[in-house]
């Protein structure tokens, strides 16, 4: 595989050894990788053509073609919602987290005095686990917490349930994933715009651009690698959203997610892993579009 | 979230080159202004997880949350520690997380130089296998993962059930194989920056392709090694969903995995649930405040380049 075929004399330098050296280096994690990651997508892929439950043997009798898929999109009253909020989730982050997050990138750029303890500020509940995330807006959302109390709402008075109310909750839940999402997206954002050319923003102030006009005109294209970087970040933690719904109810009552499903059907409860699988694959056709855009752009940079 | 900033885009372009001492101009009051309050918007639900920590649920039983404190103290924090043995959970993330990281760090570093050796097209390849799993959403794959690791067969000392399933070695290994792509990307960048010279001299002087990589090639990516080194942890010690589907025993379970079985169980108000979620967070402050300038460039180091 490495260092063979009819061009390897750039390589002939290289003793014996140090091909096997060479060998070993790669192809240990790439067994790794193949047997945890591959081999389950595509098992994954398979298993969704079957009514496999777990017990015994999987056989032919098995195999119910596209059965499982029928009944997800047909059927089962959970994947709509489901997949609503995920697009919802990827809606609420493309449009509203990662414009602020870039927004604040921008403000802070420039040399103001205190530019490092905002970007502190800002930054710190991206070191948070997403659990502690959930903690910490739960006291923020009960019905006895701060929002409620503000609002001058009490437990006996109309108190707002804003995670136990299914039509609510998802709304609060992005809230509480973009606090996070925010800093995340301005400090990958703030890297980005220090590596502008800054020549750049001089010719553009000679030639009397404003500053909206030069963000737009001028840095926003130069930026491009990076605003791929930016989409590709912000679709991936869209679609992996799991951790906050799962602390809030477990996925259930208004947060359910492709992600939440997934586990509900094929782990937890039941033991549906032929429908499990199903749901998976959705998951899997979404992510590989953000995935396909990463490898083409970023990658193909790289190998220049 | 969307009013005050109009402002400051209107003015002339002097703005991005101006010196930081300029005098306080009306816009420049505004920005302050407006960055403050989104400050203060950030740093409110952990200073209101503080502050509910500190009071006894007795006080907050009483007068509700909203309402002026009628005594504070460390009790909830003390009471949520002992209560759910918290420092045992920090124990289990440190035998996932420290030998993760360093295992990661081991392998990425390895395939990244082994890459930077080999023909362009083989190159590209690996590198998007393995970026591409990195960026798999986990639940794609964990329905047939779970009963990979109720099969795989794995001896008495690694495993004390003989299976990775339930296992320390099995949340390590998954943790491995998952965080190696984005630590392999990064490292391979890094290590194309390297002059080329350092190679060949290697070779002139009779060096082995270890030796090369051991003793010249490694100890020059030590900023990068520590960039990832203090990301990995991060991300290691926040893990949630591994730990939660591929650990059953709920005792043997890392910190954040943990949480949401004592959730129930131990912390039945609010005040220690506050608390705890403090305490759970202390470990990644601390390693940002400490290392923030490793952390920071780890991030991106993976997005910047290219």
């Amino acid at each position: 595989m490495i260092a063979s075929g009819p061009r390897k004399r750039r390589y002939s330098i290289l003793t014996r050894r140090d091909r096997v050296v060479l060998f070993l280096m790669v192809g240990i994690p790439v067994a790794l990788t193949v047997v945890f990651i591959w081999l389950p997508t595509l098992a994954s892929i398979l298993l969704s053509f079957t009514n496999y439950q777990g017990i015994g043997g999987l056989t032919a009798s098995n195999i119910v073609g596209l059965k499982n898929y029928v009944f997800l999109f047909t059927q089962y009253t959970l994947f709509w919602p489901a997949l609503t909020h995920n697009l919802l989730w990827l809606a609420f982050f493309v449009f509203i987290a990662s414009p602020i997050g870039i927004f604040f990138a921008v403000l802070l750029d420039r040399e103001i005095r205190g530019s490092r303890i905002y970007q502190n500020i800002f930054y710190f509940p991206v070191v948070l686990s997403l659990a502690v995330v959930g903690f910490i807006w739960e006291l923020q959302y009960a019905p006895d917490g701060f929002i409620d109390s503000v609002l001058g709402l009490t437990s006996q008075n109309n108190a707002i349930d804003w995670l136990g109310n299914s039509s609510l909750n998802i709304w609060a839940v992005l809230v509480a994933a973009s606090w996070r999402h925010v800093g995340y997206i301005m400090v990958l954002y703030l890297a980005g715009l220090k590596s502008v050319d800054p020549t750049l923003r001089e010719a553009a102030a000679i030639d009397g651009a404003s500053e909206r006009q030069t963000f737009l005109r001028v840095i926003f294209p130069v930026m491009a690698p990076i605003n791929i970087v930016i989409v590709v970040v912000t679709v991936i933690e869209s679609l992996r959203a799991f951790d906050l719904a799962f602390i809030i109810n477990q996925g259930t009552n208004g947060l359910e997610l492709l992600s939440t499903l997934i586990t509900n059907n094929s782990i937890s409860e039941a033991s549906l892993i032929g429908f499990g699988s199903s749901i998976a694959v959705v998951l899997l056709v979404i992510s590989l579009v953000p995935i396909v855009l990463y490898l083409s752009r970023v990658l193909r940079t790289t190998a220049e | 979230m969307t009013t005050p900033e109009t402002t400051p885009e209107t003015t002339p372009v002097q703005g991005w080159l101006a010196p930081s001492r300029r005098g306080p101009s009306g816009r420049r009051v505004l920005l302050h202004a407006f960055l403050i309050t989104m400050s203060l918007i950030w740093i409110f639900p952990l200073a209101w997880a503080f502050f509910t920590a500190l009071r006894p649920f007795s006080d907050t039983v009483v007068h509700g949350y909203w309402s002026w404190p009628t005594s504070l103290s460390f009790q909830n924090f003390i009471d949520g520690w002992n209560n759910a043995n918290l420092g045992y959970y920090y124990i289990n993330t440190m035998i996932v997380a420290v030998p993760a990281v360093i295992i990661t760090l081991i392998l990425a570093s390895l395939v990244a130089f082994a890459l930077t050796r080999v023909r362009s097209r083989i190159n590209l390849f690996l590198l998007m296998m393995f970026t591409a799993g990195n960026l798999l959403p986990p639940q794609v794959i964990i329905v047939p993962l779970y009963h990979l690791y109720l099969a795989i067969p794995i001896p008495k000392p690694l495993s004390d059930n003989g299976l990775l399933y339930d296992q320390y070695i099995g949340i390590i290994l998954i943790h491995v194989v998952f965080q190696m792509g984005f630590c392999i990307f990064v490292l391979s960048n890094y290590m194309r920056t390297l002059p080329k010279e350092l190679n060949e001299a290697a070779l002139v002087d009779g060096a082995s392709l270890f030796r090369t990589f051991r003793s010249i090639i490694l100890p020059l990516c030590t900023p990068a090694l520590a960039a990832l080194g203090t990301l990995e942890f991060t991300f290691i010690y926040n893990d949630f969903f591994w730990a939660l589907l591929l650990m059953k025993t709920g005792s043997k379970r890392p910190i954040t995995s943990a949480l949401n079985n004592l959730q129930g169980q131990f912390f039945t108000d609010q005040n220690v649930l506050a608390a705890v979620a403090l305490m759970v967070a202390v470990p990644t402050i601390i390693v940002y405040i400490a290392l923030q300038r490793h952390f920071i460039r780890g991030l991106t180091l993976g997005s910047t380049k290219g």
